[in-house]
């Protein structure tokens, strides 16, 4: 297990312009570390790795010490036996990617080097490479190269700075199988750092939420992602409506605040949260969980049905993007049969549903 | 032509370049990378021979290399002998005054390294030495080879320091610019134009290793 309590600060000019607070345990198996950027994630793993000093705090792993402020203990990051892809994965350019690949094994003898070089090779495909040189290799192929560099030292924690940006879904889908077949046999921490939200579902395990140097949230995605309580966080897990309201009233007996939304005629209920009456607060809603109708609705559970017009569609793939004026401008997703089927256009008149549970009440930090 | 000036010249020059390349490595490493406030002083020593005179560099040479000089007593107390108006005393007072064309050629290469490419190398398990020598100095090549042209050319053709510290003893210190001065001196012109276009031809022919390298012309790693 890896513990890690750390603070650091950064200055600019002489004044404190981040502060970088965090206290956590990682067991073995996936957790991600999600958050906008700039909310530190990247200097974490720096921390751990050893490239980057903590100005406080005691980062080990086991029984052994990596750092410690008081003892004055800083073990460097070659004798750590950590894995580390950097978000520019930093492939040597010189070399080629056996050449890469082997980097990390110079203790071994030759035949303990080559036999570990072709599982590895094997266990990310990654064979028919062996020879190139790092620019002649696709982004999906560094990728693998760079993963296959850092698991070759069977490190004792693996860090992944967002080494699958860029990559569609099926890609980035089948490197992770290959990452967690390694990791079956291995059962090492390994820390994922991504302000992708599709990254944090792919992965689907824990999730520690970061914002501003500090940790928000922690638990799986769902609870952290879905119900995000920092705008920050709200923002970054893919939240299209950020609302800025007043709570109009708190009605206990039902569970609900109204709210009434700033800059225009529409009141939302949202579940009764810590904010009191006459507050502001911000309420955040996703566009795909918003249901639209073309006539008014009844008989439904949900609280809130909202009148409003078409102003945009845009068509984007196998979504459709909606911006409907109901006092104030929502963004809706629906599909494009969906679209289709209610004759949906600039100038449609609609009435917008939205659950209770569907509006996240948040701070801002 | 005179075949003596010329080779004592390429001597020199060989013999300075290597040494220097040996003193320039290391040294511009620790520019390049240490976080030490005070590196700008440094910077500005390594840079003077850019701006002063060679003759003030070759007086305060000469000063230091003669038998009362602390160098120069040193050696004699060592070697017997002064070091004034030698071939060593030469290549020394030359190191210094081509120290700046061998040393930022380096210094700049190793500061455009991408610093990711050591910190992965660290992270694999490698020390100092180990990512100097597979990933710093390989990329760092076009550097190198600037810095060793540039202080070689440089060399090859100084005049005042050689003027001051080795004086004009053939064979010994009388290098090509030396002997081409000579020779305007006694109105050879002839002479002095062999050996003048010799050195015109060479340096040419050296910038454009300089500038052929570093447009990465035949940089061992492009794509094939």
């Amino acid at each position: 297990m890896l513990s890690v309590r750390i603070e650091k600060e950064f200055k600019t000019g002489g004044t404190p312009a981040f502060q970088l607070q965090i206290n956590e345990e990682f067991l073995p198996g996936f957790t991600v570390l999600f958050g906008p950027s700039g909310a530190g994630k990247s200097t974490v793993l720096d921390c751990i790795a050893g490239l980057m000093k903590p100005d406080a705090g005691k980062i080990t792993f086991g029984r052994e010490m990596f750092f410690n402020a008081e003892k004055g203990i800083f073990l460097p990051p070659q004798k750590r036996g950590i894995g580390y892809v950097f978000q520019s994965l930093a492939l040597f350019p010189h070399l080629t990617v056996e050449e890469n690949v082997v980097y990390g094994l110079s203790g071994l003898s030759t035949e303990g080097r080559s036999k570990r070089l072709e599982r590895i090779l094997g266990t990310f495909h990654i064979e028919r490479l062996r020879g190139r040189k790092p620019a002649e290799l696709s982004g999906g192929e560094k990728q693998r190269a760079a993963l296959a560099r850092s698991v070759i030292t069977e490190p004792r924690v693996l860090l992944l700075d967002e080494p699958l940006t860029g990559l569609d879904g099926g890609l980035r889908q089948s490197i992770l199988e290959d990452l967690r077949n390694w990791n079956a046999e291995q059962r090492i921490p390994i820390l994922y750092v991504t302000h992708n939200r599709e990254d944090v579902d792919a992965i689907g395990e824990r999730v520690v939420a970061m914002v501003k140097g500090r940790v928000r949230a922690r638990g799986i995605p769902r609870e952290v992602l879905d119900a995000p309580r920092a705008v920050e966080l709200a923002q970054a897990a893919g939240f299209e409506n950020l609302l800025v309201g007043r709570v109009l009233e708190e009605r206990a007996s039902d569970g609900v605040m109204r709210v009434g939304m700033d800059g225009g005629e529409c009141e939302l209920e949202v579940p009764l949260g810590n904010a009191r009456t006459g507050e502001m607060i911000q309420v955040a809603i996703r566009g795909g969980d918003i249901l639209v109708a073309t006539e008014l609705p009844y008989g439904l559970s949900a609280r809130n049905v909202l009148p409003g017009t078409v102003e945009s569609v845009e068509i984007r793939g196998t979504l459709v993007r909606l911006q409907v004026n109901a006092g104030v401008r929502f963004t809706v997703h629906v599909t494009p049969g969906a679209m289709r089927s209610l004759e949906l256009a600039t100038g449609s008149v609609v009435w917008l549903v939205v659950k209770t549970h569907s509006c996240h009440v948040v701070t801002p930090q | 032509m005179s075949i003596e000036a010329l080779l004592l010249s390429l001597r020199l020059a060989c013999t300075v370049s290597m040494l220097l390349l040996a003193i320039a490595l290391p040294l511009a490493y620790w520019l390049a990378f240490t976080s030490w406030r005070g590196k700008f002083l440094l910077e500005s020593v390594v840079a003077l021979p850019l701006v002063l005179p060679p003759t003030v560099l070759g007086f305060y040479a000469l000063i230091a290399l003669g038998p009362r000089g602390v160098l120069g007593k040193l050696w004699q107390t060592m070697f017997g002998h002064s070091l004034a108006f030698t071939f060593t005393g030469l290549v020394l007072a030359s190191m210094l005054y081509s120290l700046p064309f061998a040393v930022q050629p380096l210094v700049t290469s190793f500061e455009s390294l991408d610093r990711r490419l050591l910190d992965a190398s660290s992270v694999l398990g490698a020390g100092r030495a180990r990512s100097f020598f597979r990933i710093i100095l390989p990329l760092a090549w076009p550097g190198v080879i600037t810095a060793v042209v540039l202080s070689f050319a440089h060399t090859l053709g100084e005049f005042g320091v050689v003027l001051m510290v080795g004086g004009n003893l053939a064979g010994i210190t009388r290098t090509v610019s030396i002997d081409i001065y000579d020779r305007v001196q006694a109105l050879d012109y002839a002479g002095a134009h062999q050996t003048a276009l010799f050195l015109l031809v060479i340096s040419f022919a050296v910038l454009s290793v300089v500038y052929g390298v570093n447009r990465r012309v035949w940089s061992p790693w492009s794509n094939r």
